[in-house]
């Protein structure tokens, strides 16, 4: 089933509906305000026909998916290419390093459980975010690590864009550079896939801006003299050289939700996770490149 | 215990082949003009200085300046003459020093 081929039940009339987590009323339902106005339903007629016209327009054919690293510069380009040249590889070491270190009341290395990383760990992060039976919800990498070292390294769980996580996240992400993006799309998941591509077409901030408004509608273009790219999650974490260190795709949606002037949610939360599900099944297919470096 | 340095060096060459040597040293390179959120300057906190020597004999140095970004890669180019082992040092500010080596067999 082809998510993108549904029904107007996810238009864009619902685009602008806030988030209504935890409320006991019904949620603010604007189509059943433009439909019970009496005298307007031709005017909404045309509305709906040239919104959902819109939607058909915004989603990126699969063939024309590109990743960001296309649309960087050569030099930025030789700077992922070779391994000597990306800061990244020093997270991914410190990774390696860490994942044979002993840590917790229980004194284990993830590398007594998980032995060569190389093997146990090689296409992980191409299917996560992955639902958890344990967790009854979709959970992403960074909660997988921090799942393990409490549970059964018995040690408390290591900071978000802490150096320790990052490093973790890059190393066994880098297992699986190469691959293809693989998430889930099954019955499980699939309410965590809506919830992230309901979010992913919300109005926000006091931009009024949605992820699709760049990301899907205008890639390619420019803004603020940078060229937009698509927002695919498959270089993740990665170095950005505007922030001349390693993190995870987290920090930068938290910079485009600064950017739209809208409140980020916090790091961990379940929007995030709902957010990276959406973006991995819309990027699925496509080439894992993490460690990967961004202007 | 952190990776600090990548080093990308031929293991072997031809006696007279120029090979080329990438560095990466990892390090914030604060350049002493940024100001935190409460307005106080971020002091100053860069890599000094680097030098590579080819069994003792110094090939190349550089001097840096807060103009250079974080994790700074310097890359050039030296003849293989012998085999033998090229060492590589920074030095920085509040005692920063980092010395690597690494062997290259000439042959």
């Amino acid at each position: 089933m082809r998510w993108g081929d549904q029904a107007p039940a996810s238009s864009p009339a619902q685009a602008g509906d806030p988030v209504t987590t935890g409320l006991a009323s019904a949620p603010y339902n604007h189509r059943r305000r433009l439909l019970d106005a009496p005298l307007s339903r031709g005017i909404t007629a045309c509305v709906l026909v040239a919104l959902l016209s819109s939607l058909a327009r915004a989603e990126i054919p699969l063939a024309e998916r590109r990743s960001g690293y296309e649309q960087m510069s050569p030099a930025t380009k030789a700077m992922q290419d070779d391994d000597t040249s990306n800061p990244a590889t020093l997270s991914v070491l410190d990774g390696e390093a860490l994942w044979r270190r002993k840590a917790g009341d229980a004194n284990k290395a993830c590398a007594d459980c998980h032995g060569d990383a190389a093997a146990s760990m090689r296409g992980v992060a191409a299917r996560y975010p992955a639902f958890s039976s344990a967790q009854g919800r979709a959970i992403d990498i960074e909660q997988r690590i921090n799942l393990c070292r409490t549970e059964q390294q018995k040690a408390t769980p290591l900071a978000h864009e802490s150096r320790d996580l990052l490093a973790l996240t890059a190393y066994i992400g880098r297992q699986s550079r190469g691959m293809p993006i693989d998430v889930a799309a099954d019955e499980k998941t699939k309410p965590f896939i809506e919830s992230g591509r309901r979010l992913y077409a919300m109005r926000q901030g006091q931009l009024n801006l949605s992820c699709q408004n760049c990301h899907d509608d205008n890639w390619g273009q420019k803004l603020a003299g940078v060229p937009l790219v698509q927002g695919h999650p498959n270089g993740y974490p990665l170095y950005r050289l505007e922030w001349q260190s390693l993190g995870s795709l987290q920090r930068r949606l938290r910079n485009c939700l600064i950017g739209m002037r809208a409140e980020p949610y916090p790091y961990g939360a379940d929007e995030y996770v709902d957010l990276e599900l959406f973006l991995m099944w819309r990027a699925r297919g496509m080439t894992v490149e993490t460690p990967a470096v961004r202007p | 215990m952190s990776a600090r340095a990548l080093i990308n060096v031929p293991k072997s060459a031809r006696r007279g082949d120029v090979i080329e040597i990438k560095t990466l040293i990892s390090h914030v390179m604060e350049t002493g003009y940024r100001h935190s959120n409460t307005g106080e300057n971020i002091p100053r906190d860069i890599v000094t200085s680097f030098s590579c020597k080819y069994n003792g004999e110094e090939i190349f140095a550089a001097t840096l300046y807060p103009a250079i970004a974080a994790n700074p890669f310097m890359t050039f180019h030296t003849t293989a003459t012998e085999s033998g082992t090229l060492a590589f040092t920074w030095e920085g500010d509040n005692g920063f020093a980092v010395t690597e080596e690494v062997k290259i067999e000439v042959g």
